[in-house]
Formats: C-alpha cells, sequence, structure tokens
C-alpha cells in the first residue's frame, strides 16, 4: 500500500517531532536522573514531583501551562520571542517542546533506575585509580548506564510520537505544521467517511512504535552482550 | 616512608590506628571486624578521618589539623580489593591501561609488557573479564593497580574471595612482585599463612585500635597478641639465613639464636623465614647427648604460663623461643624465670624465601 501525500506528511512531521523532543530532553534527562540518584539536596522531593507531573496530570493540563508560559505573552515564550525571535506556539518546535515534557518522566526514570544499579565500588576504583570526578562519570558511570539511556531513548521516543493531548492544546491542529500521526488520526475522524484513512494511519502508528521497540531490543542486547564480554 | 595516625568514627563504634612503615610487605592484621578495611580506605582516600595525619614518602596526604586532604586520584595510592572491580566494558588491555594512560611519562615506574609477563597476563589482554576466572581476574586487578605506578600499594584481602586452587595460583605472583619491585605494599589479610609468606612488618588490628606493630618475627612471638591474632600455637617465627648446604643433604641456617640445620634447605645465601610450634620443643636441664634431635639450643627462663594442664616456656635463645610442655614435666624439672635450659626443637617450617637484596625491615 503506498502512502498518501497527507500521511507522508504527518509520518516525516511526527519522527522530526519525537527526534528532536528526545534529542533535546537526553542531556538534561541524565543530569536530573544523575541528581536524583546520587545527591541528596534540599528540595529533591520536589524536583522529583515536578519531574513526574506530566505522568499524572492530564495532558491538556500540561498543554494549558506551556500555552501560558511559552506563548508569545506567557513569560518564557514572549523573552524568547524578544531575544531571540524563536515562536514555539503554533509551530512544529512547540510540538517538539510538549513531546518532550511529556517524555520526560519516561526517560529520567529509566536513567535513574539504570543509574542506581551501577555498582558504585567500580566508581572507587577507578579513584584509586587517577581518575577524576568527571573522568569516572563519562568512562565508566555513563557507559555502563548505557543501556539504561537507550531505554529511556526509547520509552521517549514512542511517547512523543503518541503524544496528543499536551500538543494540540498548545500548538493547535496545523497541517504540516502540527499535525501528528495521532492529530491527523483525530482529523480524519472528524470528517465523515475517515475510517478508511484513520485505520490507515492507525497501522502506520503500530507499525512505527514496534520497529522502534525491535530496534531498541537489537541494540540492547548488543549492549548486553558486550558488557558481558562475548562479542 | 609511610606514617599513619588516624581516627575515624561512626555511628558504634571507631577505628584508630598508628603505625609506620618503611619498604617491604606490610600486614594489616586481624579477626573481622577490627577496622582493617577502613583504614586501608583511609589510606586511600575513601574514607575521611576525623583526626590525624597520614604521611607517604614525606608528602602529607591527610591532616586533620592543617585541613589537608589529598584527592583519591591525586594520592597515587593503588589498591587491590577484596573484590576484582574490573570495568566490565573494558577488556583487559583497557582495565590495564586505565590508571596508565592518564599518568605523565615521567611518573611512570612501572611498564606495561614486563608487569604482563610478571603477571602471567600476557594470552588474556584481549578477553573482557566476565570470561576469566576469579584468580586470573584478581590478577588483571593487580596488573591495573601497579600499572598506575603507584607510590603505595594497598592490597584488602585479595585472595580472600578464592579458593585454595586460585590462591596457589596467585601467591607466587605475590612472592615476585615483593621481591621485584621496590614498592611498599600495605597487605590486609586474616590469614597467618599469608603473612608469614609475604610481610616483613605486622600491624595487629584488634577491636578497632592498632595493638602492636613492628617485624613480624617478633610480633608474632608476642603471647600477649593471641587474643586479637586468633594464634593459638603460632610457636615462634626466625628469620634466618642459608649458610651452606652439606654432603648429607642438610642446609645450615644462621639465625638470631646461633644455627640452625634442617633437610633439604634452600641454596646457600637464601633469606628465609622459619616458624616452629611451641609443641615441637622439648626441654632438657642437662645438654642432651646421643639423640636423634639435630637442634639444641642453650638459654634461659624467661616466663612461664600455665594453661590447664600444658605450660608454655618463654626462653631466650638470643631470640625468644616458645616451648609447650605439661605442667608435670614443669614441676618435674623445677622451671622457673631465670634457669638455664636446652631447648630441642624438632621441626620447623620454611614459610618463605628471599633471593633478592632485603627490600624491607625484619
Amino acid at each position: 500500500m503506498a502512502l498518501t501525500p497527507l500521511e507522508i506528511e504527518a509520518l516525516g512531521l511526527s519522527l522530526r517531532v519525537a527526534f528532536w523532543a528526545v534529542l533535546v530532553s537526553l542531556p538534561p534527562g541524565i543530569a536530573v536522573a544523575w541528581l536524583l540518584a546520587r545527591r541528596e539536596f534540599p528540595g529533591k522531593a520536589l524536583v522529583d514531583g515536578i519531574v513526574h507531573l506530566p505522568l499524572v496530570v492530564p495532558p491538556v493540563v500540561i498543554g494549558y501551562l506551556l500555552l501560558v508560559s511559552l506563548g508569545r505573552r506567557g513569560a518564557i515564550g514572549g523573552w524568547l520571542y524578544d531575544s531571540f525571535g524563536i515562536t514555539l506556539i503554533f509551530t512544529w518546535k512547540g510540538a517538539a517542546v510538549a513531546s518532550a515534557v511529556m517524555a520526560f518522566p519516561l526517560l529520567v526514570r529509566a536513567i535513574r533506575l539504570s543509574l542506581e544499579a551501577v555498582d558504585r565500588r567500580l566508581e572507587t576504583a577507578a579513584r584509586t585509580l587517577g581518575a577524576t570526578p568527571a573522568q569516572v562519570l563519562f568512562g565508566i558511570t555513563l557507559p555502563l548506564t548505557a543501556p539504561g539511556i537507550l531505554a529511556g531513548v526509547v520509552l521517549a521516543f514512542a511517547r512523543s510520537l503518541g503524544e496528543f493531548g499536551a500538543t494540540i492544546t498548545f500548538v493547535s491542529n496545523i497541517p504540516g505544521e502540527t499535525r501528528t500521526l495521532p492529530i491527523a488520526l483525530y482529523s480524519v475522524l472528524q470528517t465523515p467517511d475517515g475510517e478508511q484513512a484513520a485505520t490507515r494511519l492507525a497501522v502506520i502508528s503500530i507499525v512505527l512504535a514496534l520497529a522502534a521497540l525491535f530496534a531498541s531490543e537489537w541494540v540492547a542486547r548488543r549492549l548486553a552482550a558486550r558488557l558481558r564480554g562475548r562479542p | 616512608m609511610l606514617r599513619v595516625d588516624v581516627r575515624r568514627e561512626f555511628p558504634g563504634g571507631s577505628v584508630e590506628a598508628t603505625f609506620d612503615a618503611e619498604g617491604g610487605v606490610t600486614a594489616l592484621f586481624g579477626p573481622s571486624g577490627a577496622g582493617k578495611s577502613t583504614v586501608v580506605n583511609m589510606l586511600a582516600g575513601l574514607e575521611r578521618p576525623q583526626a590525624g595525619r597520614i604521611e607517604l614518602e614525606g608528602d602529607v596526604l591527610f591532616d586533620a589539623a592543617r585541613r589537608i586532604d589529598i584527592a583519591p586520584e591525586r594520592r597515587r595510592v593503588g589498591v587491590v580489593f577484596q573484590e576484582d572491580r574490573l570495568f566490565p566494558h573494558m577488556n583487559v588491555r583497557g582495565n590495564l591501561r586505565y590508571g596508565l594512560r592518564r599518568l605523565p611519562a615521567v611518573r611512570r615506574r612501572i611498564e606495561f609488557d614486563p608487569l604482563v609477563a610478571l603477571l602471567g597476563l600476557g594470552g588474556l589482554l584481549d578477553r573482557r573479564p566476565a570470561t576469566l576466572s576469579g584468580g586470573e581476574k584478581q590478577r588483571v586487578a593487580i596488573g591495573r593497580a601497579l600499572l598506575a605506578s603507584p607510590r603505595l600499594l594497598l592490597m584488602d584481602e585479595p585472595l580472600a574471595n578464592l579458593d585454595a586452587g586460585r590462591r596457589a595460583e596467585i601467591l607466587p605472583f605475590l612472592d615476585r612482585l615483593r621481591e621485584e619491585l621496590a614498592l611498599p605494599i600495605v597487605y590486609v589479610s586474616h590469614n597467618v599463612d599469608e603473612i608469614l609468606r609475604l610481610a616483613d612488618t605486622l600491624v595487629v588490628m584488634g577491636d578497632g585500635r592498632s595493638r602492636a606493630a613492628g617485624p613480624v618475627e617478633e610480633v608474632l612471638s608476642r603471647k600477649d597478641l593471641r587474643q586479637w591474632t586468633g594464634v593459638q600455637d603460632a610457636g615462634s617465627v626466625f628469620a634466618a639465613t642459608v649458610r651452606e648446604t652439606g654432603a648429607d643433604g642438610l642446609a645450615v641456617l644462621a639465625f638470631g639464636g646461633g644455627e640452625l640445620r634442617i633437610a633439604g634447605g634452600p641454596p646457600p645465601g637464601t633469606r628465609v623465614r622459619l616458624r616452629g610450634h611451641a609443641r615441637d620443643v622439648s626441654l632438657a636441664l642437662d645438654r642432651p647427648t646421643n639423640i636423634s634431635v639435630l637442634n639444641v639450643f642453650d638459654g634461659k627462663i624467661v616466663a612461664l604460663e600455665e594453661d590447664g594442664a600444658q605450660v608454655d616456656v618463654r626462653l631466650d635463645i638470643g631470640v625468644p623461643l616458645w616451648a609447650r610442655i605439661t605442667r608435670h614435666s614443669a614441676n618435674e624439672l623445677r622451671l622457673a624465670p631465670g634457669v638455664r635450659v636446652f631447648a630441642m626443637v624438632k621441626a620447623v617450617a620454611v614459610d618463605r624465601e628471599s633471593h633478592g637484596p632485603s627490600a624491607g625491615v625484619g
């Protein structure tokens, strides 16, 4: 079955949004996971709660909060526009931000669990061999966390592909700009005789998600084999 | 030269250690829970003492009063832990080079190829830690610590997790390290055989305190330390040198008490450590004649300690010597401090042999 131009557009947009959402949230995701796994500080419970908020709050609430803060007249959005000329609202970049925020807790959780599983004794051994804390982080801790980082990336990517509520609230439903696969599916359902198009979009979504899952399984197995010593 | 005087307190206890170590192998010896690993961690900079001072080769590594606490990566103190702690995502070569590659060339004291040969790691370089045996892993861990060219090597019960076979596989390598590298080693163990084989200086730890420090021969011959060493019948430990090997196959050894002959000893020039059980020493008031025992020494009784139906007699034959006899015999012979006796030593064991120039004290 050949894809229609509209389907290709929605698919490409979804991939682009999810890609950028994960890429931009990965460094802060690792940093926050590290803080939560390794450091005690006042307000840690609060940070933990804020990070997990998108998991428990209705997506439309998150979308509304983004609209208020990142819109042209929002505190952060206004500053972004005045200083850099960046507009997030009603653009695909805004869709990426909405996806990133919604996927952030999944990313942080996976990385945090993996960080907590790293044998700290390996890190102290590295220190006695002359490695500074930063060298230990990049040479020992993060490589050993790689499977967890990968799991987090895949989860976040899949979550971004499926993101609907926060996105449509924040950046609306603009063909070619913010109409990702789920929003396209929602749109065709609003039109008469849209069932067939909706089925096709649903199949595309499922195939995409499965492909991401299988790819991550394959990479995870190779990573695990590398750690266990079988090439 | 290592000078240690530290105290660390934590909920439910404290650890205090005071000792000096020159070159050679210094053993930290004592029962589990005596604080040995805490001392190792403080030396490495992994645990911070509340008070005291650590000085290595004239450099202050820690000084509570002057608020000096050098970071572990800048101490150049290598550690071999009880668990191998190899990095699972690197092969053996990567593990070995981990410390080496961040070391400025001028500080390099130990080269890669000779050490790999010394530890017999040549065939393992491309393997992953997960594919190695326990003994191989620990050899890699020793090599990794040494290739960072430390000024002091700490070994925290490196053989404790290995079975007897793997232990026997590693001990010869430790002998060679002691012989061939002029590197001070602090070796933690609760195994008296390892200590007799490897150590020059002995620090006895008990209940969180260092209880005694000195040459192995001297400290192990002290009976008052037995509650900490757990050695019930260490008997006597001597340092000796093989003087000659006779045509009859007997080696003549010189030690502090004169000459001692044993069957089939190592070649002349070898320095050995001898251990004799107190129960293998008999006493006589007159010089025995026409007996099969080769080694008879005259000396004076220093002290008698009763132990049930037995008596431990401490003699001075130039070095301390313990004899364990029955109380009946002690009464019969009217043994008392100051009495001159002849000690017949029926058996001694050679615990270690050294061939190179003396690296340590004792």
